[in-house]
């Protein structure tokens, strides 16, 4: 079967330092001869038999990114069946970014959810018996990258990428409803206009490009959301977290949001934590921000970390909390267990049926962090779907369509300056248009037809 | 008493522009052929604008004459203006318009049926379907009288339970108050079959010599006449053209309108019926683009026989004693004469989605169909469907699988993809939008994309085909010889390129890479272009736009490559969608509701996710599908 080459990292991000690169596809070893150098620079992939491992480092434009081993698998004795490298990075997560972006700009493409095991079972490679649960992975992973695009994309940025669709569509729909109707809506002096048009989306989407290359929009990690109430030891919480192994990877205040985001990695685990300036200003979410906001951060998490005091019976507050958790992803922290108890672990579990994990912590001794950690593994690194790899490629996704529609409002300008008939402009005004509807999850449909008919008036 | 019975191959319901092509094609093929309609005096009638063709329906009409079709040349023998819209443009939106005489397009389509081999005409209404266990086997008229049949098309047009309405006035009529059709519409109910209504409108007819002309500018036609069909010989029909007139509404017109918009039946709720958007009545133009102080408004004339003229832009309900007022304020019509009054038309039609790519009904064997009946609105759309369904009835007769084009092959593929696959709430009609693939699908070489399938059904003569294959031949041949001559920097060169606005030569070049210049053209080089064999207008034409588009063309079949890749994955007919696990609810039920012949057409369908693609095909796969699909490539 012949395909093309995708690439994806194909292992749980953490910032343990080893991560896998999976490229995929009939150019799958050029793809990665175009990055790897080996020692002496001599070596090249294609030239060496199946199943063997390089040593060397991956470059990209002349630049060393990382130092590498480099698996070589020709397909079919491969996981998808098809001419398979993987490289085993030891850089930690930049790194491993830097490699798959390397890759993508030497030919692959950024996989599909669930794309590997798709490939993997349409080439025979997974046995029949197999299929249903093939089926589930590609749905969940599907749900998972669009609910995490959709989510990354909060804000400013998703306001950005909406006004840009908007302001294409109308260009396009202008152009194709005086191809329709060319007595009725004329095109003269139009080009020189679109021009400015498209040179400013084009700086808007350059902006959103360097963003993004900056790691500004996207953030990966594992959505996390602390909520409890006052002096439940939010704060002391964060600061052990914080305080532990490494300290905090980014700090960036939000190009996607108006709050503050930090991204925390320890024990090989990384942590995006939601709106963590609130949580240290206010001390309280659910008081002074209110319940309806403790919801939509709720509904953003991939992870609440719910902080009970266990030196203070269950009150209101704790239970409006537990009510905001219903049904998502959540660890009960029962805090303060260094102090008399007045809420004990049993009683939690009775409130909450059983269906949270809880872990007693003492936030101030740091004693129960590693516990903690050991439950956010069992979440998300060892279910039967591990959706986490989802995140770098979604933000890998995004960009590369940020690009697409940045190259097809390129070729617009190329057209408008060889003088190039109006109609073609609009192939790839839509092609544009359309690069960025991945962004958002929407596809074309019938907007173009839509849009002609509202805007302007056609016809006899 | 006993009644009469007959027994045929194919019975078509309708002779409108769908019932015409569907009748010729099934006769033509072979097939023992009845056509029935209410009225032999209205065949092939143009109830609406007097035209054929235009932006994008230009490039049906061209696809029907390259399978085969007869409207192509039955406006070639009528029409009295022509023009090519969009010249200014790139050559996939370049789109032919003609005029016709209303009367002899009519006259001329009958006669062409009533010489046609193996096909009769009956005046008679047809008003049941006779279907046993899911094959349709005759239809009843209303004599009674039985013909049973192999095959059946239904192309009734705006005929089925029609209604006409303007103000207060509704009368239970088709167009131009010909005889509706009231019954079928319950034999198809009690088959199962859910009816929707629609609706659609026409401007008032005004006589000729109440038109003062000399308040409009006039428009003519082009100088030099390009014809639709490929087998019209140009220089047979370059001839005297009539003018059209355009003037336009003013913010009195619309000051009449809005003051009597509570009377109109679309305000009022009288109508219940969906209507084009595409094609608003003059009253919607003024509610929806309320900013606009001027609307165009084209007079045509309706033939040369006639002084009837159509005043296109101005469709309307409203009633009567507005309509005066209205048509009255606008420049050169001050002293308007109404023959016919503005009205708009509800009918009955079906959701398209019953039917299947091969406009066939997907729960009724044999039943065929086509035209509005179908949800679409223009004549070329109804003739390029009606083609289709006799060719596709005539094959099922034959034994034979349909014809089905992909949307990457023609605009009828287009509009038949999006007729039976996408929910249409109001009607169709082709847009050069809709076509992704345009650049391929262009109206001059619809007889290169299409005429060999015309051949292959049995279509188009040995004689056509062979001069087809000829022309295959001889733009393979320049094309390549214009890639590979290379022209040196000489003072001939220089001049030429000079007299062309074009910057000189530094080195030598490919003939191929001037021709891309935007200045220059395949035509512009003859002078330079020492070798040059002598071709026909139309090869030269192919050669130009593969050399000059060609990053933008190959471009576009790398897409359709793609596209093709999913559509010949197919899917059974009987899939059981409940035993495919993972399929998100909304999806499930599309796809068992709609039943697509294909990954493609699945994906295409509202609520199916692209995830929901991928579980389909890995289950396609589990179920050992999986090598079978490759058996489907052309």
């Amino acid at each position: 079967m012949e395909q093309d080459t995708i690439a994806a990292i194909s292992t749980a991000v953490s910032n343990s330092g080893i991560g896998i690169i999976r490229i995929s596809g009939k150019d799958a070893v050029a793809v990665a001869d175009r990055v790897y150098r080996s020692k002496n620079g001599k070596k090249h992939l294609s030239d060496q038999p199946t199943h063997t491992i390089h040593y060397g480092y991956i470059v990209d434009g002349g630049e060393t990114v990382d130092e590498v081993l480099v698996m070589l698998m020709r397909g079919p004795k491969s996981f998808t069946a098809e001419d398979t490298v993987e490289v085993n990075c030891h850089g930690g997560v930049y790194a491993m970014k830097r490699v798959l972006d390397a890759v993508l700009k030497n030919g692959a493409r950024p996989a599909e959810p669930g794309e590997f095991t798709k490939r993997a079972f349409l080439n025979g490679r997974i046995d029949l018996s197999q299929a249903e649960s093939v089926m589930d992975v590609i749905q969940a992973k599907n749900e998972y990258a669009l609910k995490s695009s959709l989510q990354q994309l909060k804000g400013a940025v998703r306001t950005t990428v909406e006004e840009l669709r908007s302001r294409i569509l109308y260009q396009t729909a202008f152009i194709e409803s005086a191809l329709d109707d060319p007595e009725h809506i004329s095109l003269d002096g139009y080009p020189k206009r679109l021009a400015e048009e498209v040179g400013q989306l084009q700086e808007k989407l350059s902006e959103l490009i360097a963003s993004s290359e900056n790691g500004r929009i996207l953030k990966e990690g594992i959505r996390t959301v602390i909520l409890g109430k006052p002096n439940a030891g939010k704060s002391s919480l964060l600061n052990a977290l914080v305080g532990e192994e490494r300290a905090i990877v980014t700090d960036i205040a939000g190009t996607t949001r108006d709050a503050l985001e930090e991204t925390i990695a320890f024990q090989g685990i990384t942590l995006n934590l939601i709106d963590t300036a609130g949580i240290r200003e206010t001390e309280d979410v659910v008081e002074k921000i209110g319940v309806g906001r403790a919801i939509e951060k709720a509904e953003e998490a991939d992870l609440i970390l719910c902080v009970f005091d266990a030196a203070r019976p269950l009150d209101e507050n704790d239970r409006e909390i537990l009510k905001v958790i219903g049904g998502k992803q959540a660890i009960l922290l029962l805090n303060k267990t260094d102090l008399a108890a007045a809420l004990s672990e049993e009683e939690l579990r009775a409130m909450t049926g059983g269906s949270y994990p809880i872990v007693q912590i003492s936030a101030k001794e740091q004693t129960g962090l590693s516990v903690l950690t050991e439950q956010i593994r069992a979440l998300f690194y060892q279910g039967e779907i591990s959706v986490q790899d989802e995140l770098y490629i979604t933000n890998a996704r995004q960009k590369r369509a940020l690009q697409d529609a940045a190259e097809g409002l390129q070729r617009v300008q190329e057209s408008i300056l060889l003088g190039m008939p109006e109609d073609f402009y609009s192939i790839d005004l839509l092609a544009a248009y359309e690069a960025l509807g991945t962004i958002t999850g929407e596809t074309v449909g019938e907007d173009l037809v839509n849009e002609i008919f509202s805007r302007f008036c056609m016809g006899k | 008493m006993s009644k009469v019975e007959e027994f045929v191959d194919i019975v078509v319901v309708g002779a409108g522009h769908a019932g015409c092509e569907a009748a010729l094609a099934c006769a033509r093929m072979g097939m023992e052929t009845v056509m029935f309609t209410v009225s032999v005096d209205s065949i092939a009638l143009m109830p609406c604008n007097p035209n054929i063709g235009g932006s994008s329906k230009g490039h049906l009409v061209r696809e029907i004459d390259a399978l085969g079709g007869e409207m192509g040349k039955n406006i070639d023998r009528t029409f009295i203006q022509s023009k090519m819209l969009n010249q200014s443009k790139g050559p996939a939106v370049h789109s032919l318009r003609a005029q016709a005489d209303k009367s002899d397009y009519s006259r001329s389509m009958r006669m062409v049926l009533e010489r046609t081999e193996h096909l009769s005409i009956r005046q008679m209404e047809v008003t049941e379907l006779i279907v046993e266990h899911g094959v349709l086997t005759g239809v009843r008229t209303y004599s009674g009288a039985i013909y049973h049949c192999k095959a059946a098309i239904l192309c009734t047009g705006t005929y089925l339970k029609a209604r006409c309405i303007y103000g207060d006035v509704s009368v239970h009529t088709g167009p131009n108050g010909l005889q509706a059709a009231n019954y079928l519409t319950d034999s198809l109910k009690e088959n199962g079959v859910k009816m929707y209504r629609f609706k659609t409108g026409t401007p008032a007819r005004i006589a000729k010599k109440s038109i003062d002309f000399s308040k409009m500018e006039e428009q003519k036609g082009d100088v030099r006449i390009v014809p639709f069909s490929f087998t019209t010989d140009p220089e047979s029909i370059q001839k005297e053209q009539v003018s059209c007139w355009l003037t336009y509404t003013n913010e009195e017109t619309h000051k009449i309108i809005r003051e009597n918009l509570d009377r109109s039946p679309l305000y009022s709720g009288m109508i219940e019926g969906t209507g084009p958007r595409y094609c608003p009545s003059i009253e919607d133009k003024v509610v929806r683009f309320a900013d606009k102080n001027r609307h165009q408004v084209f007079i045509e004339p309706e033939g040369i026989h006639t002084d009837e003229m159509y005043i296109g832009g101005m469709s309307s309900s409203l009633p009567e004693d507005v309509q005066i007022a209205m048509y009255r304020s606008v420049p050169g019509l001050e002293h308007a004469q109404i023959v016919r009054n503005a009205y708009a038309i509800e009918y009955d039609c079906i959701d398209a989605r019953n039917l299947a790519l091969s406009l066939e009904f997907k729960k009724i064997s044999g039943l065929f169909s086509a035209g509005q009946f179908n949800g679409s609105s223009g004549y070329e759309e109804a003739a390029a469907q009606g083609l289709i369904a006799g060719i596709n009835a005539a094959r099922k007769v034959q034994g034979k699988e349909p014809l089905i084009l992909d949307r990457s092959e023609a605009y009828i593929g287009v509009l038949i993809d999006d007729l039976v696959t996408k929910e249409n709430r109001e009607p169709y009609r082709m847009m050069t939008s809709r076509a992704e693939y345009r650049l391929l699908l262009r109206q001059d070489n619809a007889d290169l994309r299409l005429t060999k399938k015309g051949y292959e059904v049995g279509l188009i003569s040995e004689e056509w085909y062979q001069k087809l294959l000829k022309k295959e031949q001889e733009i393979e041949a320049e094309t390549k010889r214009v890639e590979a001559t290379h022209i040196g920097a000489n003072a001939k060169v220089q001049a030429c390129l000079a007299k062309h606005g074009s910057t000189s030569l530094k080195t030598s070049a490919s003939l191929a890479e001037l021709i891309r210049r935007p200045e220059l053209s395949y035509e512009a080089l003859a002078e330079i272009d020492e070798e040059r064999p002598h071709l026909p207008a139309d090869v030269c034409e192919e050669v130009n736009i593969n050399i000059k588009y060609a990053g933008y063309l190959e471009r576009q079949m790398k897409q359709v490559e793609q596209f093709r890749k999913m559509e010949r994955k197919k899917i059974p007919a009987d899939l059981d969608y409940e035993a495919v696990p993972s399929l998100r609810t909304e999806a499930r039920q599309k796809l068992s509701q709609y039943r697509p012949e294909s990954i493609g057409q699945a994906s295409r369908l509202a609520g199916v996710s692209p995830a929901d693609v991928s579980v389909l095909l890995v289950y396609l796969a589990s179920t050992g599908h999986r090598g079978e699909n490759e058996q489907n490539e052309r």
